[in-house]
């Protein structure tokens, strides 16, 4: 049996997955980033290793994604994150036509075929404030631990609305609405409301189709999936993996070149 | 190696001699500056230069002084001076990089720039009516502006010989002999028709061959690169327009073409993707900024900047010397009108290039500091999506300021756009 890997070195977080020929997670792992992108790599990598209980050999092919890819040293080749979170979202929801990924500092939308191939794709450019930057702004303001955002935002009755276009802006209108004795629940939706605004904008820009698939560690966010699908009034498709989806879709196209190399010259689909 | 891939060879001529031709060009203004002779200040859409040579007016192109103070690497410090000064950082680069320009007396990295007597513009650019009246106030210098009508709905233009096109014809050719009439003004001198006949003849000779040149890049492998080999020919066609060498150059050039053509010699080692570019190039980082391009085989084989920022030049207008004012006030009206719907009618022009050059995809690149350009490129690349299922990339940066280029988001897109084009070509391949 060999395995195929994928390691998403994102901003925040670095994600590491390893399947098996028939394409099945047997593995994954999740470290937080930090300042040395290769050390970060390199451990996600053993992680996931020691997770499979699986010995580096039996690994065949390695593909790093995300904005550390060329620092993944081990591996055999980069793709983007783009193309991993296409293929990756359309592998665990085959009925995916759209993506939407929110990161830790990117937001991208992206239109897919139905064999995950991307059709065009939108990211944010010179701001932050439709990304998960802007909930961790919220998170310092607020004192209020990132995973708790969510549930925090569920609760409100009357959000605010967050008018600043800018992350680092985030903080001291947040503190501004405090002053203004607005309860937590109420600003913290008006939070999740004005990032799932500015998303809706990326998605519109590339054409909504459903199914939607919501990807990237901010898709754990509850407030956010429900700010999303109220604004959009649809539901999407999220995972309790979700933060995987980038890592996984690397590994897919690691084991797409694993078994393309096996098949006889000239019949090869030669896809990484 | 081969002679003809040696230094001194046919294939990369045209390169050396446009370098040659440019720094010969910004000598002459150099000099010009030094003696404080008089010179016209002009644009790249309509430059009348043909009318303005007769007058031997050195032509300065304020858009091309700033672009190279960015290719040069040393814009940062002309757009610092210019808002300093009090210019928004949200105005147009090469208007900013101009006015730090004339603050400085006109130093520039290529030589001294001269002041301007005259400007001489269209209103193909919103910008180039302000930007001139800066001019106007520093120095005293008399502005005139050409007025050329546009088309007035997508795909429903005039041509010769109908009544419309006439009746703006004839505006425009008003418009010229009051243009003739301000220069002999300022220079004491008579228009010499037969002189101006000799330029428009020189230009004819430049027209025909770059619009030859641009119809041999439908080979495969494509002869140039219309991104960054296509700039070195701009240049040399926009500051040296109706100047014999100017003419030779493109007769030389286009023999350069012609026998990479024929040999199959391109620009690269696998032309994989051959892409279209829409928009304004990224000079602060033109070279990288090709090279993600090429790293993974893709080549530029047109671009809608060979077309605005040649005047229209690329459409090979021949001027008709019998009638020589006549005439040029017709081609000046095709060309700048040509030049405007390559900016806000790029559409129907591009639908026919991606089929005639066989294109891959379409790279759309607007820029932060030219709205007007930028605008509708967005709408534009929606409506080629609807038009034809045919790959296109939407990346932003700027012409002039690297504060706004940053290179790791562009190349992230680009490589996705590449990834995209393999994984398209792959699944034609296996279809058939």
């Amino acid at each position: 049996m060999a395995y195929a890997a994928g390691v998403d070195v994102g901003s925040t977080q670095t994600k590491a997955v390893i399947v098996d020929e028939s394409g099945q997670i047997v593995s994954r792992s999740l470290i937080d980033t930090g300042a040395n992108v290769v050390k970060a790599a390199e451990k996600a990598y053993q992680v996931c290793l020691l997770n499979g209980n699986l010995r580096e050999e039996e690994v065949e092919y390695i593909v790093g994604t995300g904005y550390g890819r060329y620092r993944v040293t081990f591996g055999n080749t980069q793709i983007t994150e783009i193309s991993c979170h296409a293929r990756g979202a359309v592998n665990m929801f085959p009925k995916t036509r759209t993506v939407l990924d929110m990161g830790g500092q990117d937001t991208k939308a992206i239109r897919v075929r139905p064999n995950g191939e991307v059709l065009d794709f939108c990211m944010n450019d010179k701001c932050a404030a439709g990304t998960g930057r802007f909930l961790g702004a919220a998170s310092a303001a607020l004192e209020i631990p990132l995973d708790d955002l969510g549930p925090t935002a569920l609760k409100a009755e009357k959000p605010v609305r967050i008018s600043t276009t800018c992350t680092v802006f985030a903080e001291s209108e947040v503190l501004s609405w405090l002053g203004k004795g607005k309860k937590i629940e109420d600003i913290l939706l008006g939070v999740h409301q004005s990032i799932a605004s500015r998303s809706i904008g990326l998605l519109r820009r590339v054409g909504i189709e459903e199914q939607i698939t919501f990807t990237g560690g901010v898709a754990k966010n509850v407030g956010m999936v429900a700010a999303l699908e109220q604004n959009l009034g649809l539901s999407l498709n999220v995972s309790a993996e979700s933060h995987f989806i980038g890592a996984l879709g690397a590994a897919l196209f690691a084991l797409d070149h694993i078994l393309t190399s096996r098949a006889p010259i000239g019949t090869r689909e030669e896809l990484v | 190696m081969k002679d003809e891939q040696k230094p001194d060879g046919i294939v990369g001529r045209g390169n050396r001699e446009g370098s040659d031709l440019f720094r010969m060009w910004f000598e002459q203004l150099d000099d010009a500056a030094k003696k404080d002779a008089p010179s016209a200040y002009v644009f790249v859409m309509g430059s009348l230069a043909e009318i303005l040579r007769v007058f031997d007016f050195p032509l300065v192109f304020p858009e091309i002084n700033s672009l190279q103070t960015a290719v040069r690497r040393v814009a940062h410090e002309y757009l610092s001076q210019a808002e300093d000064y009090g210019y928004s950082p949200d105005i147009c680069g090469y208007v900013k990089a101009d006015v730090a320009l004339q603050i400085r007396g006109g130093l520039h990295p290529m030589g001294k720039i001269p002041r301007p007597t005259l400007a001489v513009l269209t209103n193909a650019c919103n910008t180039y009516i302000k930007w001139a009246e800066i001019w106007e106030r520093m120095y005293h210098a008399p502005v005139f502006t050409i007025d050329i009508p546009g088309t007035r709905q997508a795909g429903r233009k005039s041509h010769p010989g109908e009544s419309d096109f006439e009746r703006d014809r004839r505006y425009v050719q008003a418009q010229l002999n009051e243009l003739i009439a301000l220069c002999q003004q300022l220079t004491g001198l008579k228009f010499d028709i037969d002189r101006f006949r000799e330029i428009l003849d020189d230009t004819n000779r430049m027209n025909r061959a770059w619009k030859q040149i641009i119809e041999l890049n439908r080979n495969h492998p494509s002869v140039f690169n219309a991104l960054t080999d296509g700039t070195i020919y701009l240049g040399v066609s926009n500051g040296l327009r109706g100047v014999p060498q100017a003419s030779q150059y493109f007769e030389n050039l286009l023999e350069e073409m012609e026998y990479k053509a024929a040999r199959g010699i391109g620009t690269l080692v696998e032309e994989k993707y051959r892409l279209v570019f829409v928009g304004v190039p990224c000079y602060p980082i033109f070279r990288r900024f090709n090279e993600l391009f090429t790293e993974w085989g893709g080549t530029f084989v047109n671009s809608t900047y060979l077309w605005f920022a040649s005047g229209g030049a690329n459409r090979g207008y021949e001027y008709d010397l019998s009638r020589p004012l006549e005439s040029l006030a017709e081609g000046l009206l095709l060309s700048v009108r040509d030049a405007m719907d390559s900016m806000f009618h790029q559409n129907l022009a591009l639908q026919e290039i991606i089929a005639e050059f066989d294109v891959d995809g379409v790279v759309f690149h607007p820029i932060k500091s030219c709205r007007t350009v930028s605008t509708g490129l967005a709408d534009g690349r929606r409506a080629l999506m609807e038009w034809r299922d045919i790959p296109s990339l939407f990346i932003e940066s700027d012409m002039m300021d690297r504060r706004v280029v940053s290179e790791a988001q562009m190349k992230n897109r680009i490589d996705a756009f590449f990834e995209g084009l393999a994984s398209r070509k792959q699944r034609a391949a296996l279809v058939g």
